[in-house]
């Protein structure tokens, strides 16, 4: 049996440690991991936790994140509590495996630490890894901060295991900013939080050889379509399940989860919407915006990515009359992900808002607050006229000429 | 536990775990190396198969050919995908939430030469070098054939194939064969062995010797593919003894690393052209300007015998 740590109400953990230490209390029965940063610290921590005897389970270290990914579905179709942490090119070399996890329904669980995709190679935050995994079939939650990489690492278990879900999930937060910055993390006890994700619970295990199971089957035009078909109407009916899970949360500890994030949207005129730490400073700069120029700013973020919150997203967005969606990720030709989303939910409601598109923060580039209220201004242009008066996108916090495209 | 080698009244009254119903080409040998490992056991099996001809003839929904624990990944994680699985049956005996821990479960990944020289080494070396107790059976047909005849790292110097074909200024495949086997031993795998269908003895024995041995095992099997080596397909027994008669492919077993036994010398040794003259893919070699091929890989043939006796006799 592992030995339990006794936690203090408050620790003093970054987003790595937040998340080593959620996979410590989920008594995880395997772990295939490959060193990358900004990652690293949380395989760290659960490497440490397991030589200090806090761990039970088998750690398994393979020789890249293809494998990690490959023996995490190995494992989980074997029968147990999976998961893998892992950022950048490490999530890019898992792509393969990330389909064929969610196509084998496996509840896989991803502490994805968001990083910047070379060329050119950085180390630094962006959400390029994150969009790369946007089609894989995998539950997609976001962080905003270390508390929130703890609460979300903890729900994703459960969220996963649901029996009716039995879906990937991964869990994002920012590299470095949440990662390698120390704050206040109230955590659960271990047998609260053991408790709270509750027993794995098996379907349909390799190592129950009473009825084997053919597993990764092929499947050609007769039958492909029906089962990818099913596994998107799994992750479509896994929001209940998700909203579920955040309100048995809610009730455990008061701290409270919605798919939809929103920060002073009661009367507000202008919107951001956004992801990441990028949100914290957003609903800051908003408030000061409110304060000093009267601005009616508000934020919203998308905490669920994957399924997409459509009706939520719709509702929260309804009076707003300008909205900036922020996309940290090269649009590779086209408008940002955000952008894309949010005006197709938008245009099938009965407001039609200004929507703008302002790419930042690539390879880590700060997002100044005020940046962020330069944003706000530009929208507030928006807003006034009913149209589009500023570029349709727009590359904020970009050194040289101004860059804008879709004009 | 092993079982008693069957003989033929056995084999005709006994269940296979491997089903006859499959799609594999009539004449592929395939059929004979999974089924025998398959046989060759009571104890539980997890398998585990690259994508290959095996992969996409024996589970294509809704039928499966596996009367076991069975898993396809992708084309290069088959080691991968059976030891993760392995990991998990040590996770759970630990914890002590296995169903029945007392009776011994077996891990065995199979894959092609594609799968195994090639796209998936690296995790075959990787799952190796973790020392997983677990079996990887290389299905070795020295080409891509299920992808449609490509050469491989496996492909021998002179075949032609569909991206080595011969041709007017080409006598086909120009690189030697990788030997796979000298390097997984050099990662100090406690057991590795090379295997051929038609000496179904030795092989069964080598299965079982395989599974007996605690920590990674690596079998590679020949196996004649009566489609891209172009020989009718009522011959794969044939084409298979010349493969063991001329030596071209010996029969042998290294263990911990060094200690190298053979385990088959034909008693009448062949020339390696009579291997090569049944076989569509090498005829162009029998034309006179590359016919010093012919000599160069007998030549090859007879330095590796020389080396395998003398390894042998020295014990290293």
């Amino acid at each position: 049996m592992a030995e339990k740590l006794e936690l203090q109400e408050v620790e003093v953990w970054d987003g790595n440690m937040a998340f080593a230490q959620a996979m410590r209390q989920a008594q995880i029965d395997v772990v295939a991991a490959y060193p990358i940063t900004p990652s690293t610290p949380t395989v760290h921590g659960y490497a440490k936790f397991l030589s200090d005897g806090y761990i039970d389970g088998e750690f398994v270290l393979v020789e890249s994140e293809h494998a990690a990914m490959s023996g995490c579905v190995g494992a989980a179709a074997a029968g147990g509590r999976v998961a893998t942490a892992t950022s950048s090119q490490g999530f890019a070399l898992m792509v393969e495996v990330l389909y064929q996890a969610s196509g084998m329904r496996l509840p896989i669980v991803l502490a994805l630490v968001n990083r910047a995709l070379a060329s050119p190679l950085n180390v630094n935050g962006d959400h390029s890894d994150m969009y790369l995994g946007r089609d894989a079939g995998w539950i997609m939650i976001d962080a905003f901060n270390a508390q929130e990489a703890y609460d979300l690492m903890l729900m994703g278990f459960k969220i996963a295991e649901d029996l009716s879900v039995r879906l990937p999930v991964m869990v994002n937060q920012d590299g470095f900013i949440t990662s390698h910055t120390a704050q206040n993390v109230r955590p659960l006890s271990d047998e609260a939080a053991y408790k709270f994700i509750g027993e794995y619970k098996e379907v349909n295990p390799m190592l129950d050889f009473c009825k084997p199971v053919t597993y990764g089957a092929q499947t050609e035009e007769d039958w492909h379509f029906e089962f990818k078909a099913r596994q998107h109407k799994a992750l479509m009916d896994s929001k209940s399940v998700i909203e579920k899970v955040f309100e048995e949360f809610k009730e455990l500890t008061s701290r409270e989860y919605s798919v939809v994030e929103s920060y002073d949207m009661e009367d507000a005129e202008v919107a951001i919407v956004a992801l990441g730490s990028t949100v914290e400073s957003a609903v800051q700069a908003a408030r000061d915006l409110r304060e000093n120029e009267g601005i009616k700013a508000g934020v919203v973020a998308t905490r669920v990515i994957r399924p997409f919150p459509y009706e939520e997203i719709k509702e929260t967005l309804k009076n707003v009359k300008a909205i900036a969606t922020l996309d940290r990720s090269a649009p590779g030709g086209t408008l940002g992900m955000l952008y894309n989303e949010i005006t197709a939910t938008l245009y099938q409601g009965d407001s039609k808002p200004v929507i703008n598109n302002y790419i930042y923060g690539l390879g880590g580039r700060d997002m100044t607050q005020e940046d962020i209220k330069e944003i706000f201004r530009d929208i507030k242009k928006n807003a006034d006229a009913g149209t589009l008066v500023t570029p349709l996108q727009q590359f904020s916090g970009l050194r040289g000429p101004k860059l804008s495209f879709f004009n | 536990m092993s079982k008693i080698i069957k003989n033929l009244k056995q084999f005709s009254t006994s269940n296979d775990r491997f089903e006859g119903a499959h799609l594999l080409c009539p004449g592929c040998a395939h059929s004979i190396i999974v089924r025998e490992l398959l046989n060759c056991t009571d104890d539980n099996l997890v398998i585990a198969n690259a994508t290959g001809c095996l992969e996409v003839c024996t589970a294509v929904y809704p039928h499966t050919s596996w009367d076991a624990s069975w898993i396809h990944i992708g084309f290069e994680n088959a080691s991968t995908a059976a030891t993760g699985a392995e990991a998990m049956y040590k996770a759970l005996k630990n914890k002590g939430r296995l169903k029945d821990p007392d009776k011994p479960v077996k891990f065995v990944a199979f894959g092609g030469d594609g799968a195994t020289y090639d796209i998936g080494f690296q995790f075959l070396s990787g799952a190796v070098e973790r020392g997983h107790d677990f079996t990887y059976i290389c299905l070795d047909n020295e080409v891509y054939a299920n992808t449609g005849g490509q050469r491989s790292s496996s492909t021998p110097i002179g075949a032609s194939t569909t991206t080595t074909p011969a041709g007017r200024v080409s006598y086909g495949n120009k690189k030697m064969k990788k030997d796979i086997v000298a390097i997984m031993a050099s990662h100090g795998a406690p057991y590795v062995a090379q295997v051929a269908p038609n000496k179904w003895k030795d092989m069964v024995k080598k299965y079982q010797k395989a599974l007996a041995t605690e920590g990674p095992v690596f079998i590679n099997a020949m196996s004649a593919c009566t489609t891209e080596w172009k020989f009718p397909s009522n011959e794969t027994i044939e084409v298979s003894d010349l493969a063991t008669d001329s030596l071209v492919f010996p029969l042998y077993e290294i263990e911990d690393g060094h200690k190298l036994t053979i385990t088959y010398r034909p008693r009448n040794i062949i020339p390696v052209r009579d291997y090569l003259g049944v076989q569509g893919r090498f005829k162009h070699l029998f034309k006179k300007e590359n016919e010093y091929l012919i000599d160069e890989m007998q030549k090859t043939v007879n330095a590796k015998w020389e080396l395998l006796q003398k390894r042998e006799e020295a014990g290293v």
